[in-house]
């Protein structure tokens, strides 16, 4: 993987974003009411779409288990057909017992790979790594996109990385974090974007979780953009996925008002759209108890993960 | 890497986006409960509700259900409205210290603020506005400009130049539309009142009842009575004002052709004029603009408060070579507007304000059609009752159609293109009027260029529709003279001719105050009504 491979190699040309006017155009979508049964629809939506996240290095096979099983069955104590969730996300050493604990259902399972969080290894160690999860049987592979050589400039090998573990991870699903929170601008962001999406990103994703600002609604319309702009260019939809800070139910409604108002009822689906977090799950169960019963209903009732 | 491979180039009607059905929003209604309203409402003079003798009805325009019933006012009580004024004004009012007017001025700030719901959901009733614009824009902006004047009532001599104090006018008449009642409403009272003059006001007669509210407020408020005065009616209430003998200061914000006949009538006469009337503004989209946030202004600039905004940007012009992309972003953009009642919190575009601007719409967009340029509305269901309009744009359209030079007031924008940066000042120039523009460009010494070369009062850089107190406000050409907000806000209400100049004369009528300088923070000996610490 050198220069020479891609000699006339030019970033893509992208429109600027005016970070004031970016910053108001989420905020006013946040502004967006949803109640009653727009409100139950959205949350079961929700549900589908979420990637159910252990990221942690004390993860063990027993934490795994636990989180597959949450995932499976998200409220056991209730009577209702809740749905499960889109797909559990783990370290690539979890990927194994992960594949057990939810084969035969809809669960994926999906692995951060390319030396998550920081991405800071040889190109050959982090193709590896995706071939080993995908070996193992993962259906999607997060991958962190190389900020050391965004930063500096050098977009020829952001963009030549992208395309050999798209190549790398086969039939599973590429999502690319861009790690919004170390490229700082909006500009920065939508270029980010359009280079991996051009290089084969099945989905773009915000966030490793691991560094602050996480996803952010301005940093996820940018990036939602990207994708609308992409599709209406050649006619392929990609998908998105915002992680990190999503906590509650109120927020994560707010993300997919988003989706609904910019890229249309095409990526209200789990194919298109997907939330990282690890927390959201419960509040949003809680939310959709309470549109049921009227009242909330004891923290004591949700399954921990 | 599973999709890509097999992405085809299909052709580009396949590319649609689609804003269908798959997520719907619940009615999301605000609860109007709160909202005290009485059967009926006279003129508010003298600190007091006055019965009249014949009374019409303020209705909803999304239900055309009858809110309240107005007293319309005759000559008679334009005249009494005005002697209270005066009297108001001559025995204490314009002698009051500036702290004390301050006063007066905060408080009724915030009790706005404390009753800012009940406001908000009021003017989205009688007027048709998304409460979402009433909520977050109209009612706080009233609040802030309250607030503002507040704090130059007793700055007047450092605002101003000149070694004088400078001294109120008198009574002045003011007359305000129906866009934005109790924000227009806040922008003619709080200076005025800042100033030391006194104050008749006539709401526009489809949207009188949050200026009642606001009077209900002066009321609670304790201020002094004759210093606020409001009367109801039609354009002959207000030809009464603008006549009478004893007004001062006529401040109008409405028509072009009505302020061209006020100020005929003024003609001659000692009183002092203001006119914010109409306005073509242009949105200017470079071809280096940040594309996505301009389309957002596009549609800030001409479907906020149903393009009822005389500095609404209703002559998009935008620049050849990205004009195609602009125009299928705005396509995409404005079918995801809701169209709906005001109340509820969902909808951007709530109802058109009156059956006669409905009409007057609904005639331009046929001018518009008969004359060639492409209409475009997106598909949206409009309730049976009330008066409605979607949002619509044209293309195709030159400066010679009639759409791009006459003032539509209505979610109608033209689309007309430009080549280069001279011609875009040129054409956002050819117009009659000149109130407010709006420029999109990532290139910032582009901003400042076109920006000095346009012909407006107001002019906004990737923004649109933005308002501060602290900024004033106002137009060239036929979009009248004399500046709303900030400093610039208090000139039109105050004499400021140094008194050095002035020869020694005994008080006149016409209401220059008696004081002398340095006695402007002086409690006096005079049995003026103080506000209570607060």
């Amino acid at each position: 993987m050198s220069s020479t491979d891609e000699p006339d190699y030019r970033p893509p040309q992208v429109p600027t974003v005016d970070e004031v006017a970016a910053n108001e155009r989420a905020d006013r979508l946040a502004t967006r009411s949803i109640k009653t049964e727009a409100k139950v629809q959205g949350l079961r939506m929700l549900i589908t779409m979420l990637d159910l996240t252990t990221l942690e290095g004390a993860d063990t096979p027993g934490k795994v288990r636990s989180l597959c099983q949450k995932a499976l069955t998200p409220a056991p104590h209730s009577d209702q057909d809740y749905p499960s969730v889109g797909a559990v996300c783990v370290y690539p050493p979890m990927v194994e017992i992960a594949r057990e604990q939810v084969a035969g259902t809809d669960v994926n399972v999906a692995s951060v790979a390319s030396y998550f969080p920081s991405g800071q290894a040889a190109l050959e160690e982090r193709v590896e790594e995706v071939k080993r999860v995908r070996d193992a049987g993962a259906d999607e592979i997060d991958v962190v996109m190389n900020r050391n050589a965004f930063l500096s400039g050098r977009y020829e090998r952001v963009h030549e990385e992208i395309r050999e573990l798209a190549v790398a991870s086969g039939d599973a699903h590429l999502k690319v974090i861009l790690e919004t929170g170390e490229l700082e601008t909006y500009d920065a962001v939508r270029l980010a974007s359009q280079i991996a999406i051009d290089a084969g990103a099945d989905f773009i994703k915000t966030s490793t979780g691991k560094i602050k600002p996480a996803a952010t609604m301005p940093v996820t319309l940018v990036m939602l953009e990207t994708i609308r702009d992409h599709y209406l260019d050649t006619g392929q939809k990609v998908g998105m996925k915002p992680a990190g800070g999503i906590r509650d139910a109120k927020t994560a409604l707010r993300y997919l008002v988003m989706v609904k108002e910019v890229l249309g009822d095409d990526w209200l689906t789990a194919d298109r759209f997907r939330i990282g977090a690890s927390s959201l799950l419960n509040d949003l169960l809680l939310q959709l108890e309470k549109e049921r019963q009227g009242r909330y209903h004891s923290k004591r009732y949700l399954s921990l993960g | 890497m599973s999709e890509i491979e097999a992405a085809p180039d299909t052709a580009d009607t396949a590319r649609e986006l689609l804003f269908g059905d798959r997520w719907e929003y619940a009615p999301a209604p605000q609860s109007a409960d709160h909202v005290r309203l009485a059967d009926r409402y006279g003129a508010f003079i003298g600190g007091e509700f006055h019965e009249a003798d014949d009374y019409f009805p303020s209705i909803s325009p999304a239900t055309e259900e009858t809110l309240a019933e107005v007293g319309r006012a005759t000559e008679a009580t334009v005249d009494r409205a005005v002697n209270a004024a005066r009297r108001a004004y001559d025995s204490h009012w314009r002698d009051l210290p500036g702290s004390e007017r301050a006063k007066y001025i905060f408080r009724i700030g915030r009790m706005i603020k404390e009753k800012s719901r009940e406001f908000a959901v009021l003017e989205s009733m009688d007027g048709g506005k998304p409460i979402r614009e009433s909520r977050d824009m109209d009612i706080p902006l009233v609040a802030a400009h309250f607030f503002h004047y507040a704090g130059w009532a007793d700055k007047l001599e450092y605002a101003l130049p000149g070694p004088g104090r400078p001294r109120p006018l008198g009574v002045c008449g003011q007359i305000i539309p129906w866009n934005f009642p109790l924000l227009m409403a806040a922008w003619k009272i709080a200076p005025a009142l800042a100033t030391g003059n006194t104050v008749v006001l006539k709401p526009a007669e489809t949207t009188p009842l949050t200026a009642i509210k606001l009077a209900e407020i002066m009321q609670e408020a304790g201020l002094p009575p004759g210093v606020v005065n409001i009367v109801h009616g039609a354009g002959d209430v207000g030809a009464a004002i603008v006549e009478h003998d004893d007004v001062d200061k006529v401040a109008f914000t409405g028509s072009t052709s009505v302020g061209k006949q006020i100020q005929k009538q003024l003609a001659g006469s000692k009183k002092r004029l203001t006119l914010e009337l109409g306005g073509k503004g242009a949105n200017i989209i470079f071809e280096d603009a940040p594309i996505d946030q301009a389309v957002e202004g596009i549609v800030d600039g001409i479907y906020f408060n149903q393009g009822h905004v005389c500095c609404a940007g209703s002559r998009l012009l935008v620049q050849e070579s990205v004009a195609d992309e602009v125009i299928q972003k705005l396509r995409h953009r404005i079918s995801t507007l809701r169209v709906g009642h005001p109340l509820d919190k969902n909808t951007d575009i709530g109802a058109i304000n009156s059956k006669q601007q409905l009409e007057k719409i609904r005639r331009l967009v046929d001018v518009g059609e008969k004359e060639g340029a492409e209409k475009y509305q997106p598909e949206c269901d409009l309730p049976d009752r009330g008066f409605w309009f979607p949002p619509t744009f044209f293309t195709d359209v030159t400066q010679s159609h009639r759409i791009a030079q006459e003032e539509i007031f209505g979610p109608v924008l033209s689309v007309t293109t430009f080549r280069t940066p001279d011609e875009a000042v040129e054409r956002a120039n050819n117009t009659e009027y000149g109130l407010a523009s709006g420029i999109w460009s990532d290139k910032g010494s582009k901003l400042f260029s076109i920006s000095k070369a346009l012909k407006n009062g107001v002019i906004w850089g990737n923004t649109f529709n933005k308002f501060d107190p602290a900024s004033p406000f106002g137009g060239y050409k036929e979009s009248g003279f004399g500046r709303e907000g900030g400093v610039h806000g208090l000139l039109p209400y105050l004499n400021v001719q140094s008194q050095s100049w002035q020869p020694k004369t005994t008080p006149s009528t016409n209401g220059s105050p008696s004081t002398k300088p340095g006695n402007s923070t002086s409690t006096g000996p005079s049995p003026e009504p103080k506000a209570d610490d607060t």
